[in-house]
């Protein structure tokens, strides 16, 4: 599977500036003698993050949008309209007046384009600098999909942050997991030279990969927004946690790399923490002092 | 038999590191005003007040690196009682930067109003220099086709150390989340003249005058206080921390008596479109 992950700068709210963007670096893709599979985008991709209340003005219907990059496709890759090809973006969902943070995995065929998965952002960020729930409504559902090329699951940014997000899409199949990202960034201590925020992120994929023996494609949203950087830094990290690519911080750029999805039985072979899981998680579950924790009221 | 000692391994103690990485935190500074400027505003040149002290110099180094010293205005507005060290520093970096300067005294436009004014008292000559020079770099950016640069510090902008919608009314501002001591840090890694680096902080809004004795703290002391405050450790875990609860209490105090400084005004809510209260719209959209 060619791999395009595309670390890309929208200019805030202007979605038709942001599409014809988004279909130039389709044209670049499509110059590429050998077809791309998978191209990934970001977050709020089309429209840049921190919306407040124009998220009202701004949010797509997944079938406009869905529509709107096929279309975009064609126009743009004509010399590649014969191979299908697959998008997953990130972007803020009007669904019939609710309103989602979500992801959409799309994929383009010669004769027709599908909508294979929504995913709708769980975890919504309302602290700090975020405010996600005082706008959006929380997906409620998180589900592996199949593709053509096995089965993915769709993350957005903080769903990531929670160790058991990953894990039940692992559970549920997944062999990759495309992470769509918007990331302010922030930390200057600088250990290792990052922002104390890429380096979290770094460290989580790492693992995350590790743990379940998967595949990460992470697309981080690049530009500064009202002061706030956006770090990009967007990655492909192998099921060993190896990162086959990197990007900086700032700035925009395609990280293209050749997934080989072998790999992931290899790496879960050889390090089967995912199938010790399968068997022990039953009893984690099942232990009848954990929901009466969550429910408690803390003393 | 005799018994094993084991090595004892001490855990360093958990606090916030005013520490900064200068050259990330430089690199991230240069791409945010060329973000905000050129690619935002579609606006290539900045204008930063130089006072000779380190904020503004900082700031002018920045700009001077982020759009080139072409594209960076300095400019000197000194009143008739301003220290003639406020003048030659900010030469220093007008000429370590190469970029355009121009000095507008502003001697006449102060007292043009306060001679109606006379028995104003040093707090408000400062005020009314620190808005006239707010004026002037207004001005001087429409005719310059530029933006004017801010420099307030985190340190001055959270004990509320600057004049309201004069220090704090640029659009833009590279330094408002640094500590006054990270600013000196980031001065020295810029290459800032050691003068100034090194010279007592001062508004220069009357003889003599030092902020930290304005202030009655060291900066190095309000930064390592302030940093734990706004990270929600409480007066007792802060005096434990090394510092006396006079201190603590004084940075406190000043901090809770100005948060409306760092405010827009207050304005009288009557619908469900209130600007900024239900109608919310970044300040980039």
């Amino acid at each position: 599977m060619k791999l395009a992950i595309v670390q890309f700068k929208p200019r805030k709210g202007e979605v038709e500036a942001n599409l014809a963007a988004l279909g130039d670096v389709f044209a670049q893709l499509a110059a590429e003698e050998k077809p791309y599979d998978l191209i990934v985008f970001p977050e709020a991709a089309l429209t840049g993050y921190f919306l407040e209340g124009a998220v009202y003005e701004l949010a797509f219907s997944t079938n406009t949008l869905a529509e709107r990059l096929a279309q975009l496709w064609r126009e743009r890759a004509p010399a590649k309209r014969l191979k299908p090809v697959d998008v997953a973006i990130g972007y803020y969902e009007n669904d019939g007046g609710t309103y989602h943070n979500s992801a959409m995995y799309l994929q383009i065929t010669p004769e027709r384009h599908e909508v294979v998965h929504v995913h709708r952002k769980m975890f919504l960020p309302t602290y700090g600098v975020f405010d996600e729930e005082r706008f959006l409504s929380r997906g409620r559902r998180l589900q592996a999909f199949d593709t053509r090329f096995g089965r993915m699951a769709l993350l957005i940014c903080e769903d990531m942050w929670h160790a058991l997000m990953p894990t039940i899409a692992a559970i549920k199949g997944a062999r990759a997991l495309i992470v769509p990202s918007a990331s302010p960034g922030r930390g200057i201590e600088g250990r290792d030279g990052e922002l104390e925020s890429v380096r979290y992120w770094h460290e989580l994929l790492h693992a995350t990969a590790v743990e379940h023996g998967v595949f990460i494609f992470y697309a981080g949203l690049a530009g500064f927004e009202g002061g706030k950087g956006m770090t990009g830094s967007s990655r492909a990290v192998d099921p060993r946690g190896a990162t086959l690519a990197e990007a900086p911080a700032l700035g925009t750029c395609i990280i293209r790399a050749d997934i080989d999805f072998g790999e992931v039985d290899l790496a879960r072979a050889s390090l089967p923490l995912l199938g010790d899981l399968g068997a022990v998680l039953p009893d984690l579950l099942l232990d009848d002092e954990l929901l009466p924790a969550l429910a408690r009221e803390r003393p | 038999m005799s018994v094993a000692t084991l090595p004892v391994i001490d855990a360093a103690p958990s606090v916030p590191s005013l520490v900064i990485d200068c050259a990330l935190t430089a690199e991230w500074l240069e791409a945010f005003l060329r973000d905000e400027l050129i690619e935002r505003r579609g606006v290539k040149s900045a204008v930063v007040g130089l006072s000779g002290g380190v904020d503004s110099a900082v700031t002018a180094f920045l700009c001077a690196r982020a759009l080139g010293p072409e594209h960076l205005w300095t400019i000197r507005m000194p009143y008739r009682t301003s220290s003639a060290g406020s003048l030659s520093d900010a030469q220093l970096v007008i000429d370590a930067l190469g970029c355009q300067a121009r000095t507008i005294d502003i001697s006449g436009a102060v007292d043009g109003y306060l001679q109606h004014e006379p028995d104003a008292d040093p707090r408000r000559r400062g005020n009314i220099m620190a808005r006239t020079r707010m004026i002037v770099l207004f001005d001087q950016s429409s005719k310059l086709d530029a933006l004017p640069i801010g420099t307030g510090n985190k340190t001055e902008r959270l004990l509320g150390y600057f004049t309201w919608h004069a220090d704090d009314s640029p659009p833009v501002n590279p330094l408002g989340d640094l500590f006054k001591t990270q600013v000196w840090a980031l001065a020295r890694y810029l290459g800032v003249p050691p003068s100034i680096v090194d010279k007592a902080p001062s508004a220069d809004l009357e003889a003599d005058q030092t902020d930290e004795g304005d202030l009655g703290i060291t900066y190095a002391k309000a930064d390592a206080i302030l940093s734990l405050m706004l990270l929600g450790y409480d007066d007792a875990r802060t005096v434990a921390r090394g510092f006396t609860p006079e201190e603590v209490r004084l940075v406190r105090r000043r901090v809770d008596g100005t948060h409306w400084k760092r405010h827009l005004p207050t304005t009288a809510m009557l619908s469900n479109t209130a600007i900024n209260e239900f109608y919310l719209r970044p300040v980039d959209y």
